[in-house]
């Protein structure tokens, strides 16, 4: 469990080992765990994606944000294998990865949560949990016959689920059915099922939406215990607010393209990111 | 009328060879449906193989029995293969069109006339299980009793006064080994369904995409169910065509697979005994409104002008129709399922 202090610590050492970074759509970063060029995914003659160059910081929480229909999403299923790009290639923690499929990029160390949450509505959530955890033997199906090969790795694996879950406050209800749980306790459930993997990168596609405010602070500060934590951290999100509250560094898609990248104060500041989000030349047609 | 009568024949039929066709092939399907949530309406073409391979290497090929069996086994898995590859990686209604497409082609295939003279067309063929029945360790001469049971000419019988149970020694030994297989295929399921390997199966179930998301590789996982549904479906085709001495490609329509789901889900699918119980009580209820509706007619309960002996037949599978409806209704989890697990919210 980190404090406020290791927190501030994370932080400072995360805007630090950025501070020299250049404002603009695709710096690079001295340390990236996830570096791609030339990302483009075309639906017929929409171009969905293009974007040119991305870095992701290691050790940081990124925002990714842009208005609805940017790309954010699709760019998300790219880089973790769930769509296929038109073209492009990335590197993941110095492996190639663009030809990966989705469950070796997991395998890799890059895991990733859903807009709209997925919780294994008709399995307990000890079972939502233990189905996270990485290598299990008991999961090859001639393995899975003879138990004494895979009890003592399964009895770890509970150990651990049940840690993640008294830290994301869902102890009591480990078994319970995942569909029983509400809307923000799936949100934290996925979160904690992620960490299972002991993943190196969590992708989370709009952690906060359709979560009430007080719950939005308790996954805040579970976000940035994962950077305390060792992670990286890429998120798409719509919450400004948000996004200057956690975030170490911030890019900016808008219709396909990434437009900017900065710390969540240069970009609060650009003219062209308040021109996405509210359509360019709003104060002249205001006039 | 007799009551007696009609509900012995019942009880002998809900555990007899019959039944055992219809649990096995639903407990293949109870873990490519149940727990996989794998649509494969094609589970009689997994029979079909089973039967097929069996009497066709041993009628057609003159090989020993034992290369039947196998052959049996290999061409369930192969079928799996080829139907699997294409369509796995697909949303999970592909699978639906592509098996119900797959085993009509397959029926097709075997009645076909122009291999007529290797397959017996739609006349099928017999002929292949003397081995089996030489194997056969039920007396057919000879006769003793033990306790209510009673052995005479290869025929026993258990009286247990209300009710009495009555088979033929071939029967018998159907049912012997077939019992064998449910208990070893049981015990082999239960096993597999509660290791990590089974919980990853539940997983792709509620959510495919979650589990990928966790470094699972779906496509394996769900071809293994395919596999091994595919391979128990055909056991249950080498139980149908032993018992019934003969293979005839009409048998292998999709109703057969739908009966397969009516036991499942009668019994309660992504529950381990859901298929036999499910089984027992559909073959139990089937007969007991044959033979109750037969019964009748003969001692005048029902008059002719009302109901002929000839329209019993229909009636039958009405009265299992609407009773199935009625179980959707008011049992949706069948016998033994989970009701609470079935009213959650799947998205």
């Amino acid at each position: 469990m980190s404090d406020d202090n290791d927190q501030r610590t994370g932080i400072t050492a995360a805007r630090a080992a950025m501070a020299g970074v250049t404002a603009e759509p695709g710096a690079s970063k001295p340390d990236p765990i996830l570096s791609a060029t030339g990302v483009r995914r075309a639906f017929g003659g929409l171009v969905a994606v293009d974007v040119e160059h991305l870095e992701v910081q290691r050790g940081s929480i990124t925002a990714l944000i842009g208005p609805n229909g940017a790309g954010k999403t699709t760019y998300f299923n790219l880089l973790t294998g769930f769509d296929r790009p038109s073209k492009g290639t990335w590197e993941f923690n110095g492996r190639k990865a663009h030809r990966m499929r989705s469950y070796q990029v997991a395998r890799a160390g890059m895991v990733r949560t859903f807009q709209l949450t997925k919780a294994l509505s008709r399995m307990s959530v000890m079972d939502n949990m233990l189905i996270g955890a990485a290598n299990q033997v008991g999961e090859r199906m001639w393995a899975g016959l003879i138990p004494p090969l895979w009890k003592a790795q399964e009895a770890a694996n509970r150990e651990k689920a049940l840690e993640l879950l008294e830290r994301f406050k869902l102890i009591d209800k480990r078994d319970h059915y995942g569909g029983e749980l509400s809307g923000g306790q799936r949100k934290l459930l996925e979160m904690a099922r992620a960490l299972m993997l002991d993943p190196k990168m969590v992708m989370l596609d709009e952690p906060m939406a359709g979560v009430n405010p007080a719950l939005k602070q308790t996954l805040l500060e579970h976000i940035k215990n994962l950077r305390e934590d060792g992670m990286t951290v890429l998120f798409v999100e719509h919450d400004m607010d948000m996004v200057h509250e956690i975030a170490d560094w911030v890019a900016v898609m808008a219709a396909g393209k990434l437009i900017t990248e900065g710390t969540p104060d240069q970009i609060s500041a650009d003219r062209r990111v308040i021109d996405a989000y509210l359509g360019a030349h709003h104060d002249a047609a205001q006039r | 009328m007799d009551w007696q009568f009609v509900f012995s024949q019942a009880l002998t039929q809900a555990i007899g060879p019959t039944m055992l066709v219809y649990a096995l092939g639903a407990i293949g399907l109870n873990l490519q449906f149940g727990y996989t949530g794998l649509l494969n309406f094609g589970q009689a073409a997994f029979a079909a193989m089973g039967a097929y391979g069996l009497a066709l290497t041993v009628v057609s090929f003159d090989l020993p029995f034992w290369w039947g069996i196998v052959v049996g086994l290999v061409a369930a898995v192969i079928m799996a293969l080829l139907l699997g590859i294409p369509t796995l990686r697909l949303r999970a209604d592909y699978l639906a069109i592509v098996t119900i497409a797959a085993a009509e082609i397959v029926r097709r295939l075997m009645r076909a006339t122009v291999w007529s003279d290797t397959t017996g067309g739609s006349d099928g063929m017999r002929g292949f299980s003397e081995p089996f029945f030489d194997m056969n360790p039920w007396p057919d001469e000879g006769s003793g009793s033990f306790l209510f049971f009673s052995m005479e000419h290869g025929r026993l019988t258990a009286d247990l006064g209300i009710v009495n149970f009555q088979y033929s020694n071939r029967d018998l030994w159907i049912m012997t080994v077939g019992w064998a297989l449910v208990v070893i295929i049981l015990v082999i399921m239960g096993l597999l369904v509660h290791s990590p390997w089974g919980r990853v199966l539940k997983g792709i179930r509620e959510d495919e995409e979650a589990v990928r998301s966790l470094g699972k590789n779906v496509f394996a996982y769900k071809m293994q169910a395919l596999v091994l549904g595919g391979i128990i479906g055909a056991v249950a085709g080498f139980i149908f065509a032993l018992s019934r001495a003969n293979v005839q490609p009409d048998t292998f329509t999709t109703d057969f697979t739908f009966y397969f789901y009516v036991v499942l889900i009668l019994g309660g699918a992504a529950r381990l005994l859901g298929p036999v119980l499910g089984a027992a009580l559909f073959w139990f209820l089937y007969n007991l409104i044959a033979q109750g509706l037969n019964q009748a007619i003969r001692s005048d309960v029902i008059p002719p002008s009302i109901l002929d002996a000839t329209q019993v037949g229909p009636l039958v599978f009405f009265l299992l129709g609407l009773g199935m409806v009625l179980l959707l209704i008011f049992r949706p989890q069948g016998l033994i399922g989970n009701r609470k697990e079935l009213m959650l919210d799947v998205r």
